[in-house]
């Protein structure tokens, strides 16, 4: 496709520090004013704090602090076992703990080379896809509640997300924390009833979505002060390592669910969104847009579910000890790539356990897109980019 | 005091008969503002428990303040990590008294499935008083409306005179807490020996 | 799609004098690596970015490793002169003689990056660079004017491994307080002693915990006191 072809054909022949932010000189000659915004901060998004330095109410220089939320999860998965790194990993992007569970047992399925039957690998894309949904709708909520919406947005989208969270708990017993996958398939097997109650609760997904377009996308406020705001060009894009929606939204197409095709999702007919401009209205339309593609791959999903093990029948969760060497795996999470890197040293605890988090890795281009902006709108890129923080820190 | 049914017959005749404590902590427990202070995955069971399923504006806490100075309860929710306790503490000594602290979910009440991190601080409870604990990982969210009411409670049970008076009627009661410093291999203090006394274990 | 020999082949060609080798991955995964020598890495990962072949514009992950140093027992033949008694006589004789010897085989810090190409739709591509040892020698080139995205995630490297890596932009701590000391994630840290009572202590842990006890009816200071 000519645009992917296009933004890495010229980067070679940029001058030096093309990729690093353009600085904008203050006016005048006066002190530049110097906020701390967080980490104790009105938006939802946790515990993030960055230091702006302003020039009235334009952005002069921004430097994101990280660290508040660091449980330092890697090094606790180097004392336990494999296996007693998977209620963790539901612990880092907490909105989405099924997508985490996921990506933690492709990397291991990777490393020791087991199988999936079938019936597991449906039931990973139904959660998977419900979870993409539920964090959407969340984060578009989040996003409409930081630009003045006081609350009303984000009560729809929390009506639905408790609509899933109670099928999750039906089926794995917890609402959140699920601990759901197991390194060859699946913990709980999904009885008939199960699969009814989400069928239906699928059918009346659309019609939330038409409200939820109709209420939000041609609002004026919604237009004027998200249309140019933060924009992400598609080669700087690329080369900070960002992924997910806000790549997406810049006119690169790359969704690691078509690419590496992980999983079954080459069965299933789906459609990847773009976006044209990189702002944060195309960021917002990418997300609702992904939430029609996520009903379309639940319904076909859900239509053609087999029956048969959960489990993969050689697997051995007790004495789980891999062979030594390492493995990359990764996963199209709702924030972006989501990936696992894992050594083994043939003992039953990992020697070195990686988590590639997409919400940091977002981050690194947030000055570029907050510099000469006013202050007000650098709340609204940050939602845009939408972060969680127990993944930027782990 | 007045006999339980003497006062409902009155009270059937428009007449209601009181005390001035019943009173001054019915006020007060009916809205307690909270603090917006989420910190980790608790703070989604929180934010869960303010919409409209679980909805906590019908028990007083009708709006949660950004601001500590105009809040009367802070939600802990989520692990407290040494880099952000001294904001935590400072935030507390920035709230205004009647102050109340609600540690929810594991990590806040003693540092939870993390607590052997060298971030981890083990428990909000180590430098600042907390009143209700709720255990959980992350607790339902009607696990809060019930540690909610469990203030609401101990708020009832407050005298205004005597011994067990809250701080904000106690002229000598301590009111800013010490905040810790960040140091080269931990905070220090690494407790607050006023507030959580060191357990000591006679081993036998 | 490329494999790792004709990578190495394509490298060698175009930066010549590159020390590049091949570490196979003896897993199921097959992502076998590249490792650098880091004078040259800079030149290898601009030709791996800008060639219109490989096209290897995403570094997706950065990862830092830390190899303690291992002691290793070997038993060595050597030849030694012994004195033995041959036929009567009294002689020094030169006989192989088997004897273990214990030797320090310096560790080092590593980092590990992996690269996709989102034009050609491949990978991963893993490089790895070793420092020379782990107390003083830790530098490594960074590679954060090449990809920008190895700016964060190099910081979080120097902060809790320590490798240094010249020509990054902006390194400081990204997740501890800039007033630590310690670099958490190497193998030989040791966790500050935050007394909590831990109800089925073992190994370490019991160790620790038992220092903070008192012993048998007396009732003592608790810990830190």
């Amino acid at each position: 496709m000519s645009e992917s072809q296009s933004h890495s054909a010229t980067v070679a022949e940029r001058p030096e520090g093309w990729n690093r932010p353009v600085l904008i000189q203050p006016s005048g000659d006066g002190e530049l004013l110097e906020v701390a915004m967080g980490p104790h901060h009105p938006s939802t998004h946790g515990v993030f704090r960055m230091d702006v330095a302003l020039d009235g109410e334009r952005v002069i220089r921004l430097k994101p602090v990280f660290g508040y939320l660091h449980r330092n999860h890697e090094k606790i998965a180097e004392g336990i076992s494999y296996l007693g790194s998977m209620p963790y990993t539901d612990r880092l992007d907490y909105i989405c703990p099924i997508t985490n569970n996921w990506a933690y047992a492709l990397a291991v399925e990777k490393l020791t080379g087991q199988e999936v039957p079938e019936r597991a690998e449906y039931l990973r894309v139904i959660l998977g896809e419900l979870t993409r949904f539920q964090n959407h709708a969340s984060s578009i909520g989040f996003l409409i509640q930081e630009m003045g919406a006081s609350g009303t947005p984000l009560m729809y989208a929390f009506r639905e997300r408790e609509k899933i969270l109670d099928l999750f708990e039906k089926l794995t017993g917890a609402r959140m924390m699920v601990n759901y996958m197991r390194f060859g398939g699946c913990r709980v097997d999904a009885s008939p009833a199960w699969l009814d109650a989400t069928r239906k609760v699928v059918a009346g997904l659309p019609q939330f979505v038409d409200e939820f377009d109709r209420l939000l996308s041609s609002n004026e406020i919604l237009m004027a002060r998200t249309q140019g705001v933060g924009v992400l060009k598609a080669d700087l894009a690329v080369n900070a390592g960002v992924t997910g929606p806000m790549l997406r939204a810049s006119g690169v197409n790359y969704d690691i669910r078509k690419v590496d095709g992980y999983g079954i999702y080459n069965r299933f007919n789906f459609r990847v969104p773009l976006g044209d401009h990189g702002d944060v209205y195309d960021r917002f339309m990418i997300r609702l847009l992904e939430m029609r593609e996520s009903i379309t791959i639940l319904t076909q999903a859900l239509k053609d579910i087999p029956s048969g093990p959960i489990m993969d029948p050689k697997a051995r969760l007790r004495g789980f000890r891999p062979k030594p060497g390492e493995a990359y795996g990764r996963i199209e999470a709702p924030k972006g790539e989501l990936g696992f890197y894992l050594i083994s040293d043939g003992g039953p605890n990992p020697y070195r356990y990686r988590i590639r988090p997409p919400s940091l890795i977002n981050l690194t281009v947030l000055e570029d897109m907050c510099l000469g902006h006013d202050v007000a709108d650098v709340v609204l890129i940050f939602g845009s980019v939408d972060i969680v923080l127990g993944e930027v820190d782990r | 005091m007045v006999d339980e049914g003497l006062k409902i017959e009155l009270g059937k005749q428009g007449i209601f008969v009181t005390t001035i404590e019943e009173l001054y902590n019915w006020g007060r427990r009916n809205s307690v503002w909270p603090m917006q202070f989420g910190l980790a995955c608790c703070a989604i069971e929180m934010i869960a428990t303010t919409m409209a399923r679980y909805d906590l504006a019908r028990f007083g806490a009708e709006v949660f303040r950004p601001s500590p100075r105009q809040a009367d309860l802070m939600i802990v929710s989520g692990t407290v990590t040494k880099k952000m306790a001294p904001q935590v503490v400072r935030l507390y000594n920035q709230m205004a008294e009647p102050r109340y602290v609600i540690a929810m979910g594991a990590c806040a009440i003693s540092g939870g499935p993390f607590k052997q991190g060298y971030n981890v601080l083990k428990g909000i409870d180590r430098y600042i008083p907390v009143d209700v604990h709720i255990p959980g990982c992350p607790p339902r969210p009607e696990a809060l409306l019930q540690a909610f009411m469990t203030l609401q409670k101990k708020i009832d049970g407050q005298p205004l005179t005597g011994e067990d008076r809250p701080r904000h009627l106690n002229s000598e009661a301590q009111g800013v807490f010490p905040v810790p410093v960040q140091g080269e291999h931990d905070l220090e203090p690494t407790s607050n020996p006023g507030v959580w006394p060191v357990p000591v274990v006679i081993r036998s | 799609m490329k494999t790792v020999e004709e990578i190495k082949a394509a490298i060698e060609a175009a930066v010549p004098g590159a020390g590049v080798e091949i570490v196979m991955n003896p897993s199921v995964s097959g992502q076998h690596s590249l490792r650098l020598a880091p004078s040259c890495a800079i030149d290898v990962a601009k030709f791996l970015r800008d060639d219109a072949e490989l096209a290897l514009d995403f570094l997706s992950n950065v990862t830092g490793i830390d190899w303690p140093d291992k002691e290793i027992t070997e038993k060595v033949k050597v030849t030694r002169p012994v004195s033995k008694t041959v036929e009567g006589v009294e002689k020094t004789v030169e006989e192989v003689v088997e004897e273990t010897r214990k030797r320090l085989e310096p560790g080092c810090l590593e980092a590990v990056y992996h690269l996709y190409s989102v034009a050609k739709k491949f990978g991963p591509v893993v490089l790895r660079m070793r420092t020379i040892d782990r107390t003083d020698q830790v530098e490594l080139p960074s590679l954060t004017p090449i990809w920008r995205s190895a700016e964060f995630q190099e910081r979080e490297v120097f902060d809790l491994y320590g490798i240094v890596f010249t020509g990054h932009p902006d390194l400081r701590r990204l997740l501890m307080w800039d007033a630590f000391k310690d670099h958490p994630m190497r193998r030989d840290y040791r966790e500050p002693d935050d007394f909590e009572y831990e109800p089925t202590a073992h190994d370490d842990v019991l160790k620790r915990a038992q220092e903070h006890q008192t012993p048998t009816g007396q009732p003592g200071s608790g810990a830190g006191q």
